[in-house]
């Protein structure tokens, strides 16, 4: 789906864009990866790098942003995050700990590196899990065109468009 | 070792599920999910067996001692939760629909199983934990994915249904927080044995009279008692009817085991049923249940909705064993759990077989179906006849352990009425038999195409009639837990 003609023509939104985008990912690198020192982590990270691309897709256009991210990526991310998450509490049971003991993942020294090395994995987990969940839903309010008769045209699970029901 | 892995009980399916996101291949998620549960339910009799006799795991996540930490507490009255859980879920995912629910295309099927798996987590989550809050994180997980599972239903009445489950469960949910809120702000804690140590209940304390009640009623909604029910009916008979097997055998179980916890454990028996006599409530509303329930299931047309009303009134049951407050009473209501979900379990996947070769459960399509689909009619005898009562099924050692709790408590009229309520289950079912096997198809409508049910969707099914007439002959295993289960909950432990 192309933006409105008059977006299109704005040039001074699409150059604002283009040099607001990469600082925006930039930012949300940054709090990701400082969320264990200071305020930040992989819910606000995740959120931040998702609205960078949702600016993006809303002035250069959805189908630009789907040759970046297409939406099985999308699902596939929210997956993985999820499992990166959950990977590391059974690795911690693997190493002898309890699930989510980070202090197992690194059994030589006192613990602390663990902790370090645990809580830097799974905010990592966390920040794709959000991150692709915040651009699915984007992508599933931007999918639902209405063509005459109201039907959304993306099917939801479960719902195919425009056949009856019994 | 158990004790080292009790935690896998949640943590499988729950990573389970983005494995087959990320898989996307259908044969092999549900291949996949059933392993799992498979693997799931062995661990869950492992701790059974470990725990029967007064044994307790605990498990602390992370590494963090509670009551600060989240603990995992286990005892009988969870492990015998766990264990039907599992058991039940096993059976289900082993049931072959031929392809899922109808309105699932091939390429989003994987989600199905995903979305699956998580309610089981979810379930099984609520019944594991030892934290209050975690209760309400894994109801959540639970809710969200059994309003997905329910739209799935095929008809346009299913997404409304699934809607209306939604808001209700959602407000159910609302009043089980704001419970929970009110206990933390009392307490100063969240672990449910360091609440039950803190707590000091009594009618002049506003705010922990307040919590019971938000508790008590946020739980109902969710277990479906009986004038909260509304959204059951139509959430069960416009539900895939795997989905609906699944949920009526486990999703209200888990409810009864959260309302028995909060009363029981976290209140005590001593507050709830003697300063504050709870059973003035919970006694009438289980008895309307029986009755008006059964009633409403007696003039419905359609199987589905039948059964769902039954189900409404087999609550009232369970409710009632609770409002008895003593051992044999109680007992009663837990084993009637384990009991319910095999019987209606069964019954929904017969449903499931006749609604894949009929097509339809209305109860005229039904005419005649005895001859054409002799295992299915008769697996729907059996779950018929348990849901009555008759001896040699479940339904008569659960009605036996309530009647005679009822009567330890001196209430005969109660008993009375339970023996009466069981007339109307036999008016309903023998309505539904009577059709199957003697009444004439009719001619506008031939049977003659009409064949038995395939193996991958009669054998699950027969697993739970047979287990209907194998745990009626045998209660050693059922009561005998559900017993324990009693007495450490009248106690005050978990």
């Amino acid at each position: 789906m192309r933006p409105p003609s008059r977006v299109r023509e704005m040039p001074i939104l699409r150059v604002i864009a283009r040099a607001l985008v990469p600082v925006i990912l930039l930012f949300g690198l940054y709090v990701q990866f400082h969320g264990d020192f200071g305020p930040g982590g992989g819910f606000q990270a995740g959120v931040i790098f998702a609205a960078g691309l949702i600016i993006f897709a809303l002035t250069f256009g959805v189908e630009a942003l789907r040759q970046v991210v297409s939406v099985v990526l999308t699902e596939r991310l929210m997956a993985a995050g999820v499992l990166l998450y959950g990977a590391v509490g059974v690795l911690a049971m693997f190493l002898g700990g309890e699930f989510l003991n980070y202090s197992a993942l690194d059994p030589l020294t006192t613990g602390h590196h663990g902790q370090h090395l645990g809580i830097i994995a799974i905010e990592l987990g966390v920040g794709i899990a959000v991150a692709a969940t915040i651009m699915r839903v984007y992508y599933a309010f931007v999918g639902r065109r209405l063509d005459g008769d109201g039907e959304a045209t993306e099917p939801a699970l479960g719902a195919e468009p425009g056949e009856g029901t019994p | 070792m158990i004790e080292k892995i009790v935690v896998l009980e949640v943590v499988l399916p729950l990573l389970a599920a983005p494995v087959c996101v990320l898989v996307r291949h259908p044969r092999f998620c549900r291949l996949f999910s059933l392993g799992v549960v498979a693997v799931c339910f062995a661990i869950a009799v492992a701790v059974l067996l470990e725990v029967r006799g007064g044994g307790v795991i605990s498990y602390q996540l992370g590494g963090w001692p509670p009551p600060l930490g989240i603990e995992h507490r286990v005892s009988t009255v969870n492990a015998y939760l766990l264990a039907l859980v599992t058991a039940m879920a096993l059976v289900v995912m082993s049931f072959d629909s031929r392809g899922g629910p109808p309105r699932v295309p091939e390429q989003r099927r994987h989600l199905y199983y995903a979305v699956f798996l998580l309610c089981i987590s979810g379930l099984l989550g609520m019944t594991i934990t030892g934290d209050a809050f975690n209760i309400f994180v894994f109801l959540e997980i639970s809710s969200l994915s059994s309003y997905i599972l329910v739209s799935l239903g095929g008809h346009r009445r299913a997404v409304l249904s699934a809607f209306y489950y939604l808001v209700m469960g959602t407000i159910g949910g609302v009043f089980f927080m704001l419970g929970v809120g009110l206990l933390y702000q009392v307490t100063g804690t969240l672990n449910l044995r360091d609440i039950a140590a803190r707590l000091e209940p009594s009618l002049d304390d506003r705010g922990t009279v307040l919590a019971l009640a938000l508790l008590v009623v946020g739980i109902s909604i969710k277990l479906a008692v009986f004038p909260l029910h509304h959204w059951l009916p139509n959430a069960y008979s416009f539900a895939p009817p795997k989905v609906s097997a699944f949920l009526a055998a486990t999703a209200t179980k888990v409810s009864f085991y959260l309302l028995a916890m909060v009363l029981f454990t976290i209140f005590g028996a001593p507050f709830v049923f003697e300063e504050l006599r709870l059973q003035a409530v919970l006694l009438p509303l289980s008895i309307l249940a029986m009755f008006l329930a059964s009633g409403a299931a007696i003039f419905q047309t359609d199987l589905r909705r039948l059964l769902a009303y039954s189900s409404v009134a087999q609550i009232g049951y369970m409710t009632l064993g609770l409002s008895t407050a003593n051992a044999t009473g109680l007992a009663g209501g837990l084993v009637h759990l384990f009991n319910h979900a095999v019987m209606k379990g069964g019954l929904f996947l017969v449903v499931a077989c006749l609604l894949y070769r009929v097509g339809s459960v209305h109860i005229d399509a039904l005419a005649g179906i005895g001859r054409r689909m002799p295992l299915t009619s008769a697996a729907l005898v059996i779950g018929g006849l348990s849901l009555i009562g008759v001896p040699g099924t479940v339904g008569f050692v659960s009605k036996w352990y309530l009647v005679s709790g009822v009567l330890e408590r001196g209430w005969t009229a109660a008993a009375v009425l339970i023996l009466l309520s069981s007339l109307l289950a036999l008016v309903y079912v023998g309505k539904v038999v009577e059709v199957v096997y003697f009444r004439k198809p009719p001619e506008t409508q031939p049977i003659d195409h009409v064949r038995e049910a395939p193996f991958g969707m009669l054998a699950p099914t027969w697993v739970l009639a047979a287990a209907a007439v194998f745990f009626g002959l045998t209660t050693n295993w059922t009561y005998g837990v559900a017993k324990e289960a009693a007495e450490l909950l009248l106690a005050g432990g978990i």
